[in-house]
Parts: C-alpha cells; structure tokens; sequence
C-alpha cells in the first residue's frame, strides 16, 4: 500500500491551449491510478498536476530553432528536483518539434508535447509521456516481482539487477592468442573519459568500484563455424549461452565485497578464427557484434584487421578502439538495469543521454523502481523474522538486532511518507538505509536455531536419567504418606 | 532452435549453485567423500564455476595417510576416474563440517568475516543444487559421528532460505540409508527431491577395491554419475530422465523422489537447469553514442 506522488507542472506556450478548460489557467489537478499486483499489495500513482502558461523567459527559450536548444534553454528554468516532470506544450503548427513527431523527451526532466484539441487528449498524451518518463504498471510489477502470483508475471520480466547498495564493474580483456596479436587497451584512460561520468550519475543509486584485468589464452567455449560467403567465422545465437561458463572460471572476483559483479569481456579472436561475427536468431550478423546476459555482464567481439602484407611479422600490434567498446559496453549497462528505449510509441523523439550515458528522467525511473523494491524486501524481511521468532520462542535477540529491527521500522515508514510527498531522493535514501538495518538484522548470525527436539528424543533423554532416580524418591514419599495416614486412623494411641 | 530457444528462457533463473556436502569422516568412509567428489566433478564440467560451488568435505582422502595412491580419490574399481582431479577447491573441510556451519552457509547468517568462497550468495534467480551424502537414518542425517541434522531442521532452513528468495528453484539429493525420510518435511516451494532409498530400506554401496581396501562409491551415486558423464551442456535430457537412474534391479534399495512442491513439470525440466550453468543471453542491439572529444577526468 504504497503511494507514490509524481509533481507535475504542465505549461502552455501562446496558442497551445486546448479550448475546453475547466477553469481559467493556472489550476491544479490531481490523476490517480490503482497497480494492484497481488491482494495485499497495491501501488497507487498520483501525478499532481499544475497546468499554467508560459513565462516571458520560458517563451523566449522556446523561440529556438530545433527541440534540443530549447531543452538546453528551458532547463535552467524548471524544477529540477528528483521525481519531478515539466511538460511545455507547443502550437500544433510550432516547428519546433519535426514532422510526423508529437512529443520530444529531453535529456532532463521535461519534454515538448504537440498541443492538441480537447484537454482529454492532451491528458491522454500527458499519460503516455508520464508513462514514458517515470514509472509503468510493468516497471513497478518487475519491481515487486516476489509478490506477483506466479503465472501471470512473464519471466523475462525478473531480468534486471536487483537493488543493491553496490555494484563491482570488471573489465577483461580476453587474448586467446597473445603469439599473433599483442593487444594495448588504454583501460584507464577509456574509464576516466567515458566510464566515469555515467557512474559519477548512478552514484546516486549505489556505490560503485571498478576493475580490469587482461586475460590470456582465455577460449570461449564454443568453436565458431567457418561461412564461405562472407569468408568469416560466425557464433549462431543459439551457441551463445555456452560461450560464457569457460571463462568464467577464471574470471575472479574481489574477495573482500560482497556485491553484485558486473563483468564486461572484450575478446580478440585468435588469428586462425579471424574475423569473428555473432549471428542473431536470424541469422544475420549482429552490427555491435556483442550479447549480454541478464545480472552477469557482457561480451565483446573485437575484430582485428588482416594486416596489410600477409608476410607481416607476428605478432601484431593491436590498439583497441576504446571508445568504440565503451559504446556498447556502456549501453550493455544501461540494458542490464533495466533502461531501454525499445518500447517508446512511434511519434516520440527521445534525445540521446550523450556521455553522462542516461538521462535524468532515466535515473529517476531506476529511483522510483528501486525505492519501491527496497520498500518491499524491508516488509517482507521484517514479517518473516517476526514469524521466526514468534515460532521460536526461546532464541534470544540482542540488543543490537533489536535496534536494527526498531531502525529499519521506522526508515520504511518514513520512505513511504517522503514517497507520498513527492520527495523521490529522501524516500530513496530512507529506502536503502531500511534495507541495510533489516537485512544486518534479518542476517545476524546469533539467530541460528539449533533447537529442534523431537518429543521421543526428549523422552529418550530424560527417562534413563531421571526414572532411576525418582524410584526411591517416590517410594519413601509414598512411606511418608501412608504412615501419616495411619497415624490419623489412631490418634488416640499413646503408651 | 527456437524450440531450444524458448526452452531456456521458461526456467527463469540467470545462476546456479551448488552445496555439496559429505558428512562422514574416517578411512572407511571413502566412499562417501567419493560421491561428493564424483557430483562436484559433474558440476563443474557442466560449467558452474568454483565460485558458485560451496563443497564440504568432512575428511581428506586423497592426503588420508591410508591411502595407497596419494592424491587420488577414484570412483571406479579399475580406477579408471580420478574424480580429485587437478583442480579441487573445497570450501569447508574437516571439522568445519558442522550442522552450524551447513545451516549458516544456507540460511546466510554467517559472520560477518567469513570469505566470499565459504557464502551461499544466491538470489532470487539462482537455481540451487544441494547434495548430502553419509549415514543417516530415519529423519536424520549423522554429521562427522558426533552430531545430526533433522529432517525438520533441514526443511526450516529451506523456509528460511525461500523467505529471503534466496533461491529460485532447489534440487535437493541425498544418498543415505532411508534417505526418502529426509525430504518428507518439506514445504517449502519449488523443490525437488531425491533420495537413494525409501524410509526403512539400507543404501547399500557398490564395490570394494582390494587395491584401496575400502568400498568406493554408493551404488545410488554411481550410477548418477554415469548417467552425468553423458550429458554435455547442450543436451536436452529432463529429469523424468534422472528419476529412472539406479533402479531397484541395480540398486538394491528403491530410489525415491518428490516433486509435490515443485511448480514446473519435471518433464520440462532439463538437467543442465540444476547442473550445469547454461545462461540466458540476448543480443546487443542498442549503442549510446559518445561524444569521442571529451576532456578526461583527473583520477
């Protein structure tokens, strides 16, 4: 029963208002929506908007040639607080945005709607910007995946990477063949240009640390099929799954963390199996020439070029295009957690996120969904140790349990306050903090029960022991009461 | 293929693991660190790598001074299968072999110093094998001659383990005597079990080697394993497959098995879902485009 509020200010450009307004501008408005995802748990969302016109400064930004100038210009004029959107809504006839295209998403958290008619559609396509921009049935159903009836959620949908205070990202460098290629990969040069400004934003969400390693005669675990035609070797898609469980073996992680690792493999194929080509289900070759698998990681095949002279000396020198693996490896990232632009309606333009690798409507999508996930993991971990404990009635709680347990009480309560506020940073900050406390409480290690005792066991014990002894107990008990008993019968008799 | 393709996106888990634990200790135990050597070899051969395999060994054999062939741990009389190997990583070993450690290592309550090599890190995706081998009885399994587990301890684990999703789906296999009664408490979802012998009946082993002095392996796990040695990670064999292995002719004892809990038809099931690590892939088909002339940050 969680409510998550969505402020929203929607803005009329002169000659964008729709003609049937209730009331004259500016004006409130409130949109509810049910999720319901099993019988006791429900997500209502509640976008809070405020339609109004322009500003003299919003105008005079919106006056510029393409969409993107005037999502530059129109940033430093909005609320740019975590959770929030602003929609500016333009003439139909507005240029701005390009033929055939009724709604521009910036890189912040704003778009440009195509006015329409009747406030009912423009409240239509609001619904599916909003869609778009924070949160879906679907999103917040893959967030609480552990509480949809099994059957009706599909199980694709489980795929991206939980929620966790922290991600280790390794880089490797796979050199099956190091007498015929000597491979230079300027790793740390390509993580401070390009690595790091994408986990500079998610930092946001987690801790991140980042390691590489370069790896030789490292093999994939299948053998590529030699084509004529193209004169290349190919990977068919269905031979993928089993390409990863060789190296992973020798892939390593840090002993010390106990994060989610994320691995990125770029490989450089031997010279005999040169070049390499990774076919889809159709068997066309793959354009980025990489696959990735969901909570693992991806892989890169880097093809070298034949060099110039068959009689050049071996091995050859091969410098790796960094920013040309970066690109894929930084969409396989976006992919793994979940943020994809496939499923966007056909007149959208969404404005590419450039090297900060996701936008900011992006980040508070992965905010809202992990809010909510930490929100249910800290219910279910916090019902589930009650239900221990209540069964187990002689395990002993530590003081220090207990103050975890009170601490992640009252971090959740205040996260689903700050949610229903609208406050999306300080409910995902309480969120994590409530996830910390239940799972240190949940995970202590003196709540071990080592205490089952069948009755015959108990039994079994303790006869041997105490019958023995209870024999002359009870007998001179039995003495003692049947003297008195006589004694009472003749009291009288006294010599 | 897209048959193929489909299959492997029906089971919905992304990892595996293994816990693979012997139970017994003593020269004349031999065959049960057998088993749990020749199951460990399987695994890893199917693709779970050692960082997802939790091993217990309550002994050492191969180093055991009564060994006549140091180093070497064999599952056949002919010793044609060294199942030690080159490349053994056990995670607990000796006396470290407790009903402690075994329920900390399952319901993840370990302290806070353990290394990752010695954590069951699974989540709600992992599909989870557990074997356990040794001498057991009516609902209890011995561990190191000293102390045992209960079948009721065992099942709260897995409800411990199921309320923190710390499994998609669970094998659980046991080679004991009257193992079946091991896996009646239950009741948890999605898991299967196996045992080698029904409630009342003795697992017997398979055979001595005069060479060693001791019987090699159970009757039950040796023929698992030579079932296992034909699978390979593509192959489509299913668990109805597994549930024929070992049958009373050969065995002796009846193997058991229970499906009640689990959801999925264990006709649809494949092996490679519990043993091996076949992972779910999908193809790229998105890049982010990089402005290529940007200034790099100062480290």
């Amino acid at each position: 029963q969680v409510q998550l509020v969505v402020p929203m200010a929607v803005v009329f450009a002169p000659g964008s208002v729709p003609g049937d307004l209730p009331r004259p501008l500016p004006f409130r408005d409130v949109q509810e929506m049910e999720i319901s995802v099993n019988l006791r748990t429900s997500v209502t969302s509640r976008y809070e908007m405020r339609y109004r016109s322009t500003t003299g400064q919003e105008e005079a930004a919106l006056a510029a040639a393409t969409a993107r100038e005037a999502d530059a210009a129109l940033h430093p004029l909005q609320d740019t607080t975590l959770g929030s959107l602003t929609m500016y809504v333009v003439p139909e006839t507005s240029s701005l945005l390009p033929q055939g295209i009724n709604v521009y998403v910036g890189k912040h958290r704003s778009a440009l709607l195509r006015a329409v008619g009747s406030l009912a559609a423009l409240q239509a396509r609001l619904r599916e910007v909003t869609q778009v921009m924070s949160f879906t049935a679907t999103s917040m159903a893959a967030a609480l995946s552990d509480r949809v009836p099994d059957g009706r959620l599909n199980p694709d949908a489980r795929r991206d990477l939980k929620s966790s205070l922290g991600y280790e990202i390794t880089f490797s460098l796979l050199n099956p063949d190091p007498k015929s290629h000597t491979v230079d990969w300027d790793i740390e040069g390509a993580v401070n240009r390009y690595v790091k400004p994408v986990l500079d934003k998610l930092s946001l969400v987690a801790n991140f640390s980042v390691d590489s390693q370069i790896l030789y005669y490292a093999v994939l675990g299948v053998t590529p099929r030699y084509d004529k035609e193209s004169s290349s070797f190919l990977l068919s898609a269905h031979s993928l799954p089993h390409v990863i469980n060789p190296v992973e073996a020798r892939l390593g992680s840090s002993a010390a963390s106990l994060y989610p690792v994320l691995n990125f493999l770029l490989y450089v194929p031997e010279r005999s199996h040169s070049p390499l080509y990774i076919q889809d289900k159709d068997g066309a070759p793959v354009s980025t020439n990489a696959f990735h698998s969901p909570r693992w990681g991806g892989i890169m095949v880097y093809n070298v070029e034949a060099p110039a002279s068959p009689q050049a000396s071996l091995p050859l020198h091969v410098d790796v295009d960094m920013a040309r693996v970066m690109e894929v490896f930084l969409a396989q990232l976006r992919l793994l957690f979940g943020l994809s632009r496939e499923e966007v309606p056909p007149e959208f333009l969404l404005e590419g996120p450039g090297n900060e690798g996701l936008a900011d409507w992006e980040l508070d999508h992965l905010l809202w969904a992990h809010t909510v996930e930490n929100i249910a993991t800290v219910s279910t971990t916090l019902t589930s140790l009650a239900q221990l404990l209540d069964k187990i009635g002689n395990i002993v709680i530590k003081d220090d349990v207990a103050s975890e347990v009170y601490r992640a009480v009252a971090s959740v309560q205040s996260a689903v306050t700050k949610l229903s506020l609208g406050h999306l940073h300080a409910a995902f900050q309480a969120s994590k903090e409530a996830v910390t406390s239940s799972e240190r409480a949940f995970f202590d290690p003196s709540l071990l029960h080592l205490l089952y005792f069948p009755d015959d066991q108990k039994f079994a014990i303790y006869i041997p022991l105490f019958l023995p002894m209870a024999v002359p107990i009870l007998l001179s008990l039995a003495k003692i009461v049947r003297e008195t008993r006589q004694r009472k019968k003749e009291p009288t008799k006294m010599d | 293929f897209q048959d193929q393709a489909e299959q492997f996106f029906r089971s919905g888990h992304t990892n595996n693991w293994a816990v693979l634990v012997c139970t017994s200790r003593f020269w004349f135990n031999y065959r049960h660190v057998a088993n749990t050597l020749s199951v460990y070899r399987s695994v890893k051969r199917l693709g779970i790598p050692d960082s997802h395999i939790v091993l217990m060994l309550a002994d050492d054999m191969a180093c055991n001074p009564r060994n006549p062939k140091p180093a070497t741990v064999f599952s056949h009389k002919n010793m044609e299968l060294n199942v030690y190997g080159d490349d053994v990583e056990v995670d607990y070993r000796s006396y470290e072999v407790t009903v402690e450690n075994f329920l900390r290592v399952l319901t993840g309550r370990i302290p806070p110093s353990t290394p990752r090599s010695k954590r069951l890190l699974s989540d709600d995706r992992s599909n989870i094998l557990i074997y356990m081998t040794g001498h057991g009885g009516n609902g209890f399994l011995k561990f190191q001659d000293s102390e045992e587990i209960t079948n009721v301890e065992l099942a709260d684990a897995f409800e411990q383990m199921w309320q923190k999703r710390r499994y998609n789906e669970l094998l659980f296999i046991i080679d004991t005597c009257q193992g079946a009664s091991m896996y009646e408490r239950f009741y948890s979802p999605n898991i299967m079990a196996l045992a080698s012998s029904q409630v009342g009946e003795d697992s017997l082993s398979h055979q001595p080697d005069l060479g060693i002095g001791v019987h090699l392996m159970d009757r039950y796990t040796f023929y698992v394993l030579e079932f296992l040695e034909e699978i390979h990670p593509a192959s489509q064999t299913n668990m109805n497959d597994l549930f024929q292995v070992c049958p009373k002719s050969l065995c002796v004892s009846t193997p058991g098995h229970r499906t009640d809990l689990f959801q999925r038809d264990p006709q649809k099931v494949l092996i490679t879902d519990f043993f091996g690590s076949v992972r779910k892939v999908e193809i790229t088909t998105e890049t982010l485009s990089l402005d290529r002339d940007v200034a790099g940050f100062e480290s």
